[in-house]
């Protein structure tokens, strides 16, 4: 534990903190304007605990980072390049569909990812992902609920679902790239390969997309960039432009 | 409108040993969402142990205008209130 590289483990806490902040964010979206009542009560429960996910690993990473920031500083103060959030949580969020495709996609991962946190030698890790773990199991099973009920609902929920699950899963790779970060973890058994997860990942979103009549496009090209910090989509600006903008007129601001 | 979905009844058990009390109502297209969208809507402040949920159809309901026949004529029966019973203070309160 002790000699584990604070810079790789700074890089590595970003990587689960932006991921749940701008996804926490791009569902935040929803509020008020989903089609019916009860969906938007779930996605900003969702939206909720993933900005709640945020406040815990940026407020690990901001103590790992020990330049006297927090959670906050993090969120609000960086800029586009600073984020290691992969591309898929920037995406927008289009149609219901189409968001409720993304954030299936994204917890099938986290639950997984999760899973292995649990067992991570570093403790405050595993209290993390013990804590979201129970959050992000709620989320895989609505997600991929309503995923099976509109893939598998109307011809036009269907197409629809079908060109969310076209468009989205070109992303999908990223979360199961590793470089050398992702390696100082694994010896410090911090957290697990990325790439170890992809076989329980692509068993979780066969079942699923089969049940919802769906079809996983063939071919293994993958957008990346995010997670390394080397090119975010031009979303991500906009996505900080709006979130960060209260903090950025008026520094410091507090109610 | 044809394209709503039917609306459920929703029962809550705030603690154990507490029965189930309604809640309120909400839209699903089945019992599986139904529970699903009640555990969003009203335990999301930690209030329950135990949801039930009942499509609203199911339920039978005494119409308003009965309630004279129903139930005035037990406002002249105060005998059926257990009011008329000394209780020992050793009792403590009921």
């Amino acid at each position: 534990m002790a000699d584990v590289d604070q810079k790789a483990l700074l890089q590595f806490l970003l990587r689960l903190g932006d991921n749940t902040l701008v996804l926490g964010h791009r569902v935040s979206e929803w509020c008020g304007h989903s089609p019916v009542l009860e969906e938007d009560i779930a996605l900003a429960n969702t939206a909720l605990d993933l900005i709640g996910q945020t406040q815990l690993w940026l407020g690990l990473a901001a103590e790992v980072e020990g330049k006297g920031g927090d959670a906050d500083s993090l969120a609000f103060l960086r800029d586009a390049w600073d984020f290691r959030c992969v591309l898929l949580v920037e995406l927008p969020n289009g149609d219901f569909g189409q968001t409720l495709m993304r954030q299936f996609l994204f917890d099938a991962w986290q639950s997984i990812m999760l899973g292995r946190l649990i067992k991570s030698s570093d403790a405050r890790v595993a209290a993390i992902a013990e804590k979201a773990s129970k959050e992000v199991a709620y989320h895989v099973e609505r997600s991929a609920g309503t995923v099976v009920g509109l893939g598998d609902g109307t011809p036009e929920s269907h197409d629809r679902m079908q060109a969310a699950l076209d468009y989205l899963y070109p992303y999908v790779g990223e979360m199961f790239l590793s470089d050398d970060t992702d390696a100082a973890m694994v010896a410090a058994g911090i957290a697990p390969d990325p790439a170890s997860l992809r076989d329980e990942y692509d068993a979780l979103v066969s079942r699923v997309m089969d049940e919802a009549t769906l079809a996983v496009p063939e071919g293994a090209y993958t957008h990346k960039g995010g997670r390394t910090g080397y090119m975010h989509t031009e979303h991500l600006g906009h996505i900080l432009t709006s979130m960060q903008w209260l903090q950025r007129a008026y520094p410091g601001a507090e109610w | 409108m044809k394209n709503e979905w039917p609306l459920w009844e929703i029962f809550i058990r705030g603690q154990h040993g507490l029965s189930h009390r309604h809640v309120g109502s909400l839209h699903a297209p089945d019992a599986e969402l139904a529970i699903k969208n009640a555990r969003d809507v009203y335990t999301r402040r930690n209030e329950g142990v135990s949801i039930w949920a009942v499509e609203a159809v199911h339920v039978a309901a005494s119409s308003p205008s009965d309630k004279g026949p129903y139930y005035e004529p037990s406002e002249s029966k105060v005998y059926r209130h257990p009011t008329f019973f000394d209780i020992p203070d050793e009792v403590g309160s009921m």
